[in-house]
């Protein structure tokens, strides 16, 4: 079945080339159990195109962690269907949906996840450990992407001697090594003070401005505001609150 | 193909990998996070491993303390002095088969129609140092001294066997018997010898006596005890002090040396550490499973986040089960030189000869590795198991 009803009418994304949206899901569920069970989500049709900076809103429970898993290959949709840059999820194995996830999304976590007994840059290197990279030039595209968040000057420090906004930066550093094709974030500034996440959602700004695609799950009105685009879940429905075509456009142009 | 690849290009749906490099490195680094743990949990494989190399070391001990014959019929007389300047010997003697032409034993007067009374007995010729050669031990009387012999007096020194036969049992009413018709006082009974267990049916007469009445014309055997350790150096001695002329002539035995003993003692020794090195192996092995299965609960957040990072479920699988294996692997090193070091100085200290096999410095390391490999599938096989979305959820 083929159902495009996320894809978007305006036809200038064809004009630069990105006829492909980076994730679309078509009426994709997700139940947990079977007696009784559960709806995490209900037929979620969403599309997100190169270059957009999605926020997925939502209360606790409404079933956005539960997309984030299963936009991010973590988990598996129990009907529909997800295409992550074009490829359908459903016929890859453990060890295709591995590759896939490390290859094109890079992860952004509520806290931070760095292995405490590393360095910054250590942390950050890990990034290309699984997805074939050679090892010649690993610390180089590891220190150039700590620049990108303005973290060069903290690569030989372990994150346990760095404030959470700083542990955040090094995160999305290690995420955006090899150019993901989308960044995801989960709840990115939940563990952090309202000055480092303003922080943050402007480094977030200047990646969506390279170009980035970014999708950010978040319960926070001023976090979510930041993106061009907002989607809200609700009982595991999904439903725009701005729409795609509204603000996006500009963006792809560049 | 290389060239082409940069960063997370490449085809997007390309398998993920894990470099062995990469793979070694992060198993080594997550180790060195916690040196001391790493360090406790080698313990029990580096005693087990040691324990077993330590059974394969062979330890041989010096050819001990033992008595020396020398038979032939060129000995001279004073074989007992000439031998007994040899340094290390502890005493000599000769002793002599005495040709007594059928002549019968026994004891007077004893009418006894029902009982035999005359029996065919062998007679042994001795010199004075001989009993202590064969370490001879008397239940009463004395033993003939080098006067006896001398002056050829008619005294004999009873076998315990002899002695029950012709009814002796005490010297100090001075008892006689008759060989042939000549009679010959008993000045002592023996009750135990060490060695030439056939004194104990024996008559010993002392070697002038032998000589004067028998017609005895040589010894015809020395009996030497040398210290320990000396035996083989007086065995090469020997025919040298007694015949110097033609040494060769003499024939030199030396008893066996306790090879079976010592292979017994060994056996049981070596079941004992194959046992002690089992159970540590066995203990070593639970140590690093548990260690391994605690640091995969601890480190829960870390899978989660490996697996976003493109790690399929064997790279996580593959690096716990490296770091057991490295585990095991230095405990199997540290063992085997443990184990090495131990026995040679043991061996140094009591004068052994360690033997190390071949396959200690080469199989320990494996063995451990082994052990390790094993400890490590379970935990790793729980690593793998995890889901991605409840790894995420633990913090780091």
């Amino acid at each position: 079945m083929i159902d495009l009803s996320g894809a978007p009418a305006d036809g200038h994304r064809l004009a630069g080339g990105l006829d492909k949206p980076v994730v679309r899901l078509s009426k994709v569920s997700r139940t947990f159990g079977a007696d009784p069970p559960v709806h995490a989500l209900r037929d979620v049709d969403l599309a997100i195109w190169p270059g957009e900076w999605v926020s997925i809103v939502g209360p606790s429970g409404s079933g956005k962690s539960t997309l984030l898993n299963i936009v991010g290959l973590l988990d598996r949709q129990t009907a529909g269907m997800y295409r992550l840059v074009g490829v359908d999820v459903a016929a890859l194995d453990d060890l295709g949906r591995a590759g896939l996830r490390g290859r094109t999304i890079g992860f952004v976590f509520q806290a931070f996840h760095l292995l405490p007994h590393r360095t910054v840059l250590e942390n950050v290197m890990l990034a290309e450990l699984y997805v074939g990279a050679p090892r010649h030039g690993r610390q180089e595209r590891a220190r150039a992407s700590l620049n990108r968040v303005g973290l060069d000057d903290r690569a030989d420090f372990l994150p346990t001697k760095l404030s959470g906004g700083q542990q955040q930066r090094a995160a999305i550093a290690r995420a955006l090594v090899g150019e993901p094709s989308l960044l995801l974030c989960d709840e990115p500034t939940g563990n952090l003070d309202s000055h480092s996440a303003e922080s943050l959602l402007d480094v977030f700004a200047q990646l969506s401005h390279d170009g980035l695609t970014l999708a950010v799950i978040t319960h926070d009105d001023k976090v979510a505001s930041r993106a061009g685009r907002q989607v809200r879940i609700v009982d595991g429905a999904l439903d725009e609150l701005t729409p795609p075509s509204a603000g996006n456009g500009q963006v792809h142009g560049s | 193909m290389k060239l082409r690849r940069r960063g997370r290009s490449g085809p997007a749906t390309a398998k993920p990998r894990l470099a062995a490099r990469d793979l070694f490195e992060e198993c080594l680094a997550s180790l060195l996070a916690r040196p001391g743990r790493a360090v406790l949990t080698v313990l029990g494989t580096v005693v087990g491993v040691a324990a077993l190399a330590a059974t394969d070391i062979v330890v041989t001990p010096k050819t001990g303390r033992t008595g020396r014959a020398v038979r032939q019929n060129v000995l001279p007389w004073d074989a007992e002095q000439r031998v007994g300047r040899l340094n290390g010997v502890v005493a000599a003697g000769t002793l002599t088969d005495v040709n007594v032409k059928g002549e019968l034993v026994r004891a007077v007067p004893v009418n006894d129609p029902q009982g035999q009374t005359q029996f065919q007995v062998p007679v042994k010729a001795a010199s004075p140092g001989l009993f202590r050669a064969v370490r001879a031990r008397l239940s009463t009387g004395r033993l003939p001294d080098a006067g006896h012999s001398a002056r050829g007096d008619r005294v004999v020194v009873l076998g315990p066997n002899v002695a029950a036969q012709l009814h002796v049992t005490r010297v100090d009413n001075q008892p006689a018997i008759y060989i042939g018709d000549r009679l010959y006082v008993v000045v002592g009974l023996l009750s135990t010898v060490q060695r030439q267990p056939s004194l104990l049916g024996s008559i010993v007469i002392p070697e002038g006596t032998a000589q004067r009445e028998f017609g005895l014309t040589a010894p015809g055997s020395v009996q030497v005890e040398t210290r320990i350790g000396a035996a083989s150096v007086i065995a090469g001695q020997l025919p040298l002090a007694l015949n110097p002329a033609d040494p060769r002539v003499l024939k030199v035995a030396a008893p066996p040396e306790p090879r079976r003993v010592r292979a017994g003692v060994q056996r049981d020794l070596n079941s004992l550490f194959l046992l002690l090195g089992g159970v540590s192996l066995l203990v070593g092995a639970i140590g690093i499973a548990n260690v391994t299965l605690v640091s995969v609960l601890e480190r829960v957040g870390e899978i989660g986040l490996r697996r976003s990072l493109g790690a399929a479920r064997r790279h996580i699988a593959a690096q716990f089960l490296m770091e057991s294996t490295t585990l095991g692997l230095v405990g199997g090193v540290v063992g085997a030189a443990v184990g090495t070091l131990v026995v040679v100085g043991v061996a140094a200290s009591r004068a052994w000869t360690p033997v190390l096999e071949a396959w200690v410095p080469l199989g320990a390391p494996l063995l451990g590795g082994a052990v390790g490999l094993l400890s490590g599938l379970y935990p790793s096989a729980r690593a793998a198991a995890l889901e991605p979305v409840e790894a995420l959820r633990s913090t780091m």
